[in-house]
Parts: C-alpha cells; structure tokens; sequence
C-alpha cells in the first residue's frame, strides 16, 4: 500500500516537472530579497522593476519588444539565489538578471551569471562585486568607499580625529565596517573602538555606555536596520552628546520617525533622491528624481527609498542598452560599457570596460536632519 | 517488515529516480535536476532527522547547525589560503600525502588549500565531537527541554557563523572549489556535470536509505522503538537506552553534515542562511509531515517540498507555508500526511455539547 | 570602570532583564496550567504592541493600549480554542510543534498586515531625549514606567493566584489537573484562561516595552528566546523566580559586553541557557523532587 501512495505522489511531482514556458518577449529576471531580513532591500526594488516594466509595455515596450519581469523572492538566502539564478538562465533563458539584492548573494552567483554568459546587474554595494571584474557583472549602488570617504572628509572639516564605531551584524554593517577600517588611516582618522551589535536588539545602552567611556570624539553609525535608530536615542538619554555620523543606509525618513528628537543633527551621506525636492534646479538629476518618487508614492502609498532607486538605475541602464543595441545579449553588454551620462537615482552613470558600477564619488551627498526633514548639510 | 517488502521498496525507488532523470531528459526540461539534486542533499539531514525524531523520539530543533557545521567546515578549510603557513612541517606533511594543495584562484592568483576530501573527512570529524558532546548532555533532557536545548544548540552555531569573520560573517564563503570525485567526475553545479550530480547526490541517498532501513529493521530498530514508547521500561529490560539514543544522535548529525558538505560544493557557496532557526524548524515540519516514524514519507516530503520551495513555488510565503503545514498536519494528521485523524475534530464538535468537563 | 559607567551598566541590564523577566512570566502562566510552552509567547509581544501602535492613531494612548491588551487577549483565546482546546491528550512532542507552527503563522500575517516597517510608541511621558540624571548616572523615565508595570503585573498576578477563586482553581489545575477535574473544576476554561492571561501579559510587555525597542513583524522571537532562558534559568513556572532570573541575566549581560564583542551577547545568555539545562534543569530555585514529578 505504502508503495503505491508513493508512486502516486511521484507521479504527481512529475506532472509539476513537466511544465513549461515560451519565449518571445525580453525577460528579466528579478532575483531579490522581498521578504525576510533583508526586505527593506527586495521589496522596494521588486515594486520599482513592477513598476517600470508595467510603465514601458504601456508606451509599447522597448523598440518594440514587450518585456516580461520575473521576480523570484530569495528572503535573503544564498541557497536560494544560487537555485533561482540557474533556473531563469537555463529555464527562463531570461535576457538579464536584475538583483540580487544582497552582497553575500551577489558574490553566490557571480560566477554563475558569468559562466553562463547572462547580463547581471546587481543591487548590492560591495565593491567585490565589480572588482575583480567579471564581464557581464554590473552593479548600481554607490560603492561603500565613496560614503565612508565622504564621512572622513566632513569629519577633517570639523576637526574631528578620534572615533569610535558600531556596526550591524548583517551583510550590509559587514560591509561598511570593513571599509571604515581600510580607509581610517590614510585619512588621519584614530578608531578607538569598534562594536558590532545585533539587527535585532532590542535596547543598546550598554554599547553606547562602552563610547562614551571611551571618550570618542564622534561616532560612526553603520547600519541599515532599525536599530540604528536605537543606538540614537540611547546615546542621547546617556548624554552622549557627539557627532552622530550615519551611513547610506540611514536614508528611510521611518528612521527619523522612530528616533524623533535623537535624530537632529545626525550627519549622513546618501543618494539625491531624499532630498529631490530641495535640490537646485539646475541639477541633473532633479527630474528624474521626482518622477521616480511621485510615481512610486503615488502607485505604492509609501515613502520611496534610495533602495528601490537601485532597480531603477538597474532598469534604466538596461533600457538604455536595449535601445542602442537591440535585443541581443552581446550586443547589450557591450552597449552597457558604452553607456555614459546616464542620469540614475543614484547618481550620473559613466561606464567603461574598466567600470562596471559607473558611478564616483559625487554620487553621494552629505545629508542632515532637521525639524524631522532630510535637508543638504550646508 | 519483511525482507522481500523491504527490497521490492528500494528497487521502486531506485526505478523512480532513474524514471525521474529519464522523463526530464525526454520533455527536455533537465534543468530541474539542479533543485532535484539541491533537494537530494537535504533529504540527507531529513532521514537522519526522521530517525531521530520518529524512531528514538528525539526531538532536535537545531539540526540545520550541523548541516551548516559541515557545510561551513569544508567550505572554509577549502578556500582559506594556507600560503603564509607553507613552510610549517604540519602542512608540508599534509602537501605530501596530498591532503592540502594549491590551485588556481578564478583571477590567476595561487592559492594554497586543503584538498576537498581532507576537507570533508576533518568537517565529519569535528561534527562527531561535536555530537557527541552535545549530545550527551542534551539527550539527558526530555520534553521542553530537550526542545530548548537542541534551539539553543542551533542559534549558537548560527551566531558563531554570522558573527565571525573568517566565515564571511553576513555574507557567507563563496567561490568553494568543486569535490572532485573518480574519473574527473565532481560534484559542481556546471550544466555539463548536472546529471552525474543527479545520479551522485541520489545515490548518496539511496545507500543510506539501505542502511537505515536495514538498521531499523535490526535489534537497534527494535531497542529505538521501545525507548520512544517507554523509556524507563526499556532500561529496565536491559537497553542501554542512553547509549542507544547518543548514537543515533551522532548519526544523524553526521547525515545531516554530510548534506551541508556536498551541498556546499555543488553551490560553490554557502551563508549564515543554512543556520538558521527556520531552516530547523523547516526539517521538524517536513519529518512530521511524513509521519514521524516514517523514512519514507520523510523523504518523499523532503524531495517534494524542497523542491517546491527550491523553485519559488511559495513564493513570498515560504517560511507561511511551512508554518501553517505545521500546524494543520500536528492537528489533524499526527501520524503524517498519509494516515490522517480527521475524526478527532469531527468527533470534538459533534459531541462537544454533551461532555460535561 | 568607574562607579558611574558600573551603574549605567546596572541600569541598562535591569531593563533588559525586566524586559525578559514580563516575557517569562507569559511563558510560565501558560506552562503552570497546561503543561505546555507556548512558543508564540513572544508573537503575543508583538501583536499587542503592533495594535497599540496602529489604534494611537486614531485614540489617545491609554485608551489604546487598553484596547490592544484586550485584543490580544481575544487572540490569545482564539488560538487556545481553534488550536489546542479540542486535542485528546497531546503529546508534549506535537504541542511543541504546533506552537512553533503559530508563532511562524502569526508573525507573516503580521508581516502581510503591518509591512516590514518599524513602529514605535511615544514615550508616556516626556520625549525620547528626556533622561533623569542620578549622580551621573542616565535613567529614561520610560525606563521606570517599564520597571513600575513590571511590578504591579507580578504583584497583581501573585495576589490574583493566591487570593481569587479563578487563581485557585487555576493553580489545581497546574498541580493536578485531574485532581483538579474530580473536584468540579472546568479545567478546559483554566486553560483558555491562561492563555488569554498570558497574552495580556504579552500585550502589555509589548506597549511598555516598544517605545524604547521599536517593534517589527519579527520582534518576537528574540524576545520570547530570551524569556524562555530566563523562564527555565529561574525554574519552569515558578514566576517570581522568573523576576530574579531575568534581572541576573539581564545584569549579565550588559556587563558581558564590557568583555567582548557585542556580536557574541547571545551565545552568553544561550550557553546559560544550555549550562543550566545540563546542570540543573529544576531552574536555579526549582525544585529537583517537583520537575521529576511533572509530566512530560
């Protein structure tokens, strides 16, 4: 009996195999983390590409060709990215890969995609990524390096030497801590402590007791978790009243929100898109960024995050391939190299066959909050 | 269950995996066979699971620890570059006996590292250990606290990888070499290797169903299944229960890295991801779907729902899905998916009036 | 590490271990009449705070978390009837997996209904920034409100046990439930009744507790493994143990991050957990002679 209930189930699995799908439009592949802890990523990105893909087949695709989005939810494991990469390559034979949207997926499926001759353009930031560089590899945030850079320059303008730094314990806390490190030195920078703390936490005090005792001279945040904004207030309430310096990853207003009054004066450097309304209007980027937040907030009911600007860029870089050089896979990654001045979220894209991310340093700007509101630091 | 049953279920599914590889190879969708063999590996850890759990009755909610201490192990051995330390006599004597080799990195550089197989054997090692001394405290447990316990196991390995940083913390190891086998034959996820995978990782399967089918119908079946049905009875007919339920332990840790081992090089990759409490969770639904003291219902759910899984089936509901199996199988389907108790509710609300406590 | 940093240590640790301390005493009401852990305790946490939140929107703060408490005890009611009510004695094996399904059940319709986003309560009173100082040592005033409500709960919660009849009969249910039965005692309602009990105690533990954590979809579970160690740390069901416990771990473990990395606070308090386990599993006030005597 047991036998052919198992047979039966099997039987039922190879239906599920035999399943299949066609060809005929310009698919992309979304490999992204819309749920799970690195869903503060995901979600965003998978609504933009939504959003955009719906956008472009409405005004009759991109020359011609109807396009056709994929997403596949990773809840941020590897595993999981590793799986869903090969099946849109050799299943989907999907045009491009936007995503992953995590760094340590990223490098999962790095060789993948370039094995396989697929265009990848991921949404992380690491600059393992791009360098080495692998031929179809692009990705489209800033690089961690440029927001730390920009840190330690604002801090040579205020005088500032002795620092101390907490950091999340995630890929993206990871990241930046590394960076920080790497760079402290040749910018006359001294870390007095470095501390990771849990994503989780639940009330960090005791970490910001431990700065405090160490007598720094401002503190570098690293973090895109909600606990950053714990670190805030607890700093506040002990009376550590230093600089607070923030990473990109601090560029959600829910942040300030949930920081309130703790949040004044905190000092970051992040994407354009926060602070589109403000910029002046001769600026480059000023159009494309309020698009991109009025159709989003407008389609979504949200605020729009400087994340989903990363599948952004990633579409509108494709989309500038695409219509240079048509439909062919080669021929648009070559197209991708040849892209320059193209005006993203994240800042103006110039690539090259040595530059696969396309962006610098003035991609960032330094931010501040006052009044609960992203303003420029002046 | 006698011998003759016993062979006539292998052989059905020994036909079943070749039918399996035959059908995709003829409707030309072969690509299924990467989340085939993906699910190969973890139905490891499920049977090991299943023994566990059903036959000694051993409830562990962290065996994705040892699947990841495996995992981790092997990945970490074979790509850490042991160049700075060459000169050491330790690893001039492993270089010799071929245990430690260099290769080249994907961008040209040299690279020294253990060789797979040295790899895997030390990772086994390490997991024996320690199963064993975690498991010789832990199974002293019973009820919650054994839950407890095997919880607490599980978020330690998963901090222990997610906070450290010779395993990648957040991002986990990438770029594992392949696990060279016979005849240039290795376990990697390249297209071209992707039926000899199939075949490999099933294979592994297949031998160890014969050995734990084989084990549970032995004496060791039969002393397991009286410590899960009374314990102290079955000491005082002379089992030596604790010794008993160790070894199945260790056992099933083993499995359960072994999966983590071969999974990791036919992914190339492994995160912090592996370790985590869900993923344990995820086994514990999967070995009660199946019955609990049922191989192969553990089995063929752990083929079915990894591969559903594997492919996005879910969707944004995974971790729901196996969430709400959970519940729905622990209420009404107690014996697994295949025996299911319907008539306990319908009895609970058709009579609810007339009971009087 | 002078006097002033110790205490800033001591008073960050008697947060946390309040904190686990209320979660603790969820676990053990539950624990006491049942014979259960209820591995969703901390989702209990969350979705009274989650309800708070979205109700202060729309009504002043007391009357929202008296509200969300409600709520969340009809929840908690719910689950006992739909979920664990109708079982013919389960095993403890299948109770546990049941739980653990729920506490993964509710977090996602949680993460369906409220996003991924973080949410806060105000502070009850004053802001965030405002800090009482005691020679030299910083206390958020929130800090006190969480204390004082842990307090008054425990208190509340001893006398309601010790005095009411309905505590009564709960506690013959938790020593002998079919002794309990014999002497006309509905112990299927005791049961309903320490879950809903439980969740109101998770709900408030949530409302105190979010203005100073925040809350999200997923902050439950570290929460409810926190209050598990402290829960068998001072001795399954024994909840005035449980406010000792708490506080040690808490103490602990602030200061443990003085020592190292703070990306290692939690293998601390699990290798308690698991020490004690090994060790004594009675709790370190329990009882040898009474866990032998529970029924597992």
């Amino acid at each position: 009996m047991k036998a052919v209930k198992v047979i039966l189930v099997l039987f039922l699995l190879s239906i599920l195999v035999i399943g299949q799908s066609y060809a005929g439009t310009i698919k992309i592949g979304a490999v992204l983390a819309v749920t799970g802890p690195a869903s503060f990523l995901g979600a965003p990105e998978a609504k933009t590409l939504e959003m955009l893909v719906a956008e472009a087949n409405s005004k009759g695709g991109i020359k011609g060709n109807k396009l056709e989005l994929i997403v596949k939810d990773t809840g941020g494991n590897p595993e999981k990215a590793i799986s869903f990469a090969k099946q849109l390559i050799e299943e989907d034979k999907v045009f491009a890969i936007v995503g992953p949207s995590t760094s340590g997926e990223t490098m999962k499926i790095k060789n993948i995609a370039e094995e396989a001759k697929t265009i990848l353009l991921s949404c992380a930031a690491a600059e393992v990524i791009v360098n080495p560089m692998a031929k179809y590899v692009f990705k489209t945030p800033q690089n961690d390096s440029f927001a730390v850079i920009k840190i330690f320059e604002q801090m040579k303008k205020m005088g500032i030497s002795k620092v101390g730094v907490v950091s999340s314990n995630t890929g993206f806390g990871k990241a930046g801590k590394e960076q920080i490190e790497k760079l402290a030195k040749d910018h006359g920078i001294t870390i007095l402590l470095s501390e990771v703390y849990d994503k989780a936490a639940s009330d960090l005090t005791a970490e910001v007791t431990k700065l405090k005792a160490n007598n720094v001279q401002a503190v570098i945040n690293w973090s895109i978790e909600p606990a950053q904004a714990i670190v805030l207030k607890n700093a506040k309430q002990i009376g550590l009243n230093v600089p607070m310096f923030q990473s990109h990853g601090f560029g959600n207003i829910g942040y300030v929100k949930a920081a309130g009054p703790a949040a004044e004066g905190v000092i970051f450097p992040a994407g354009r898109l926060l602070v589109a309304e403000t910029l002046a209007d001769n600026n480059p980027q000023k159009g494309v960024l309020l698009q991109y937040k009025k159709d989003y907030e407008a389609k979504f009911k949200e605020e729009v995050s400087t994340f989903g600007g990363h599948g952004y860029d990633a579409f509108i870089i494709l989309k500038a391939a695409i219509e240079k050089a048509g439909a062919d896979k080669e021929k648009v990654r070559d197209a991708i190299e040849g892209i320059k001045n193209l005006v993203g979220t994240a800042g103006i894209f110039n690539f090259s066959d040595k530059d696969h991310n396309g962006l610098d340093i003035n991609a960032f700007e330094m931010l501040t909050v006052k009044d609960g509101k992203f303003i420029v630091l002046k | 269950m006698n011998t003759k049953k016993k062979y006539i279920q292998l052989s059905l599914f020994l036909s079943i995996i070749i039918f399996i590889q035959l059908l995709t190879y003829f409707t030309g969708c072969e690509y299924h066979l990467t989340q085939l063999t993906m699910s190969a590996y973890y139905c490891l850890l499920i049977i090991g699971l299943c023994l566990l759990m059903g036959y000694a009755g051993q409830i562990s909610i962290g065996h994705a620890g040892f699947f990841a201490i495996g995992g981790y192990i092997s990945a970490f051995l074979t790509t850490y570059d042991l160049s700075q330390y060459k000169d050491k006599t330790i690893l001039i004597l492993f270089s010799k006996i071929g245990a430690a080799l260099f290769r080249q990195d994907l961008y040209g550089g040299k690279v020294l590292n253990f060789h797979p197989w040295a790899a895997a054997l030390i990772a086994i090692i390490l997991t024996i250990i320690i199963a064993i001394l975690i498991g010789s405290p832990v199974l002293k447990l019973k009820g919650h606290y054994l839950a407890m316990a095997t919880l607490g196991f599980g978020i330690i390995v998963y901090r222990i990888v997610l906070g450290t940083e010779k395993f990648g913390a957040a991002d986990g190891i990438s770029d594992i070499p392949p696990f060279p086998l016979l005849f240039g034959i290795e376990v990697n996820g390249k297209p071209v290797m992707r039926v000899w995978n199939y075949y490999i990782s099933w294979s592994i399967v297949f031998i160890t169903m014969t050995f734990l089918i084989n084990l549970i119908n032995s004496r060791v079946g039969r002393a397991l299944y009286a410590i899960h049905g009374a314990e102290d009875a079955s000491r005082a007919m002379g089992v030596d229960t604790r010794e008993y339920k160790l070894k199945t332990f260790v056992l099933s840790a083993v499995l359960a890295s072994v999966g983590g081992i071969f999974l990791t090089h036919y992914n190339g990759g492994i995160g912090p991801s592996e370790a985590s409490v869900i993923k344990s969770v995820k086994y514990v639904a999967i070995v009660a779907i199946g019955g609990m003291a049922n191989l192969w219902g553990s089995l063929v759910m752990g083929l079915i729902l990894n591969f559903l899984s594997l492919r996005g089936y879910f969707g944004t509901y995974d971790d729901a899905v196996f969430g709400a199996i959970l519940i729905i199988i622990m209420l009404f389907a107690p014996e697994g998916l295949l025996k299911v108790k319907l008539f306990d509710f319908i009895k609970y609300v058709s009579f609810r009036s007339k009971k009087s406590v | 590490m002078n006097t002033q940093l110790f205490f800033q240590y001591f008073v960050a640790g008697v947060t946390y271990g309040a904190i686990y301390a209320i979660v603790a005493i969820g676990f053990n009401i539950i624990y006491n009449t049942t014979g259960i852990i209820n591995f969703a305790q901390g989702e209990f946490v969350m979705l009274g705070a989650m309800t708070a939140v979205t109700l202060n929107n729309f009504i002043p703060l007391p009357v929202a978390i008296i509200l969300a408490v409600i709520i969340t005890i009809i929840i908690g009611a719910l689950i006992e009837i739909l979920f664990i009510r109708w079982l013919v004695s389960p095993s403890v094996l299948r109770m546990i997996i049941i739980t653990i399904g729920l506490s993964i059940v509710i977090r996602e319709v949680a993460l369906h209904i409220w996003g991924d986003g973080i949410y806060a309560l105000p502070y009850f009173t004053g802001t965030a920034l405002k800090t009482l100082s005691v020679g030299g040592v910083f206390i958020s005033p929130q800090i006190l409100w969480v204390l004082g409500i842990c307090s008054i709960t425990v208190i509340i919660l001893n006398l309601y046990f010790k005095y009411t009849l309905m505590g009564r009969k709960m506690r013959a249910c938790a020593s002998n439930r079919s002794a309990a039965r014999l002497c006309g005692i509905n112990a299927k309602n005791m049961v309903t009744l320490s879950f809903m009990l439980s969740a109101g105690i998770g709900a408030i533990a949530g409302c105190i507790v979010s203005p100073i954590t925040y809350v999200q979809y997923d902050s439950g579970t570290p929460l409810a493994i926190k209050g598990f160690t402290v829960a068998i740390f001072g001795g399954l069901g024994n909840s005035m143990a449980a406010v000792v416990a708490g506080l040690i771990l808490g103490i602990l473990e602030s200061f443990s991050i003085w020592l190292m990395p703070t990306a290692f606070k939690d293998v601390i308090s699990i290798s308690i957990l698991l020490f004690i386990l090994f060790v004594k599993p009675s709790g370190i006030f329990g009882n040898k002679e009474a866990l032998n005597l529970k029924e597992f």
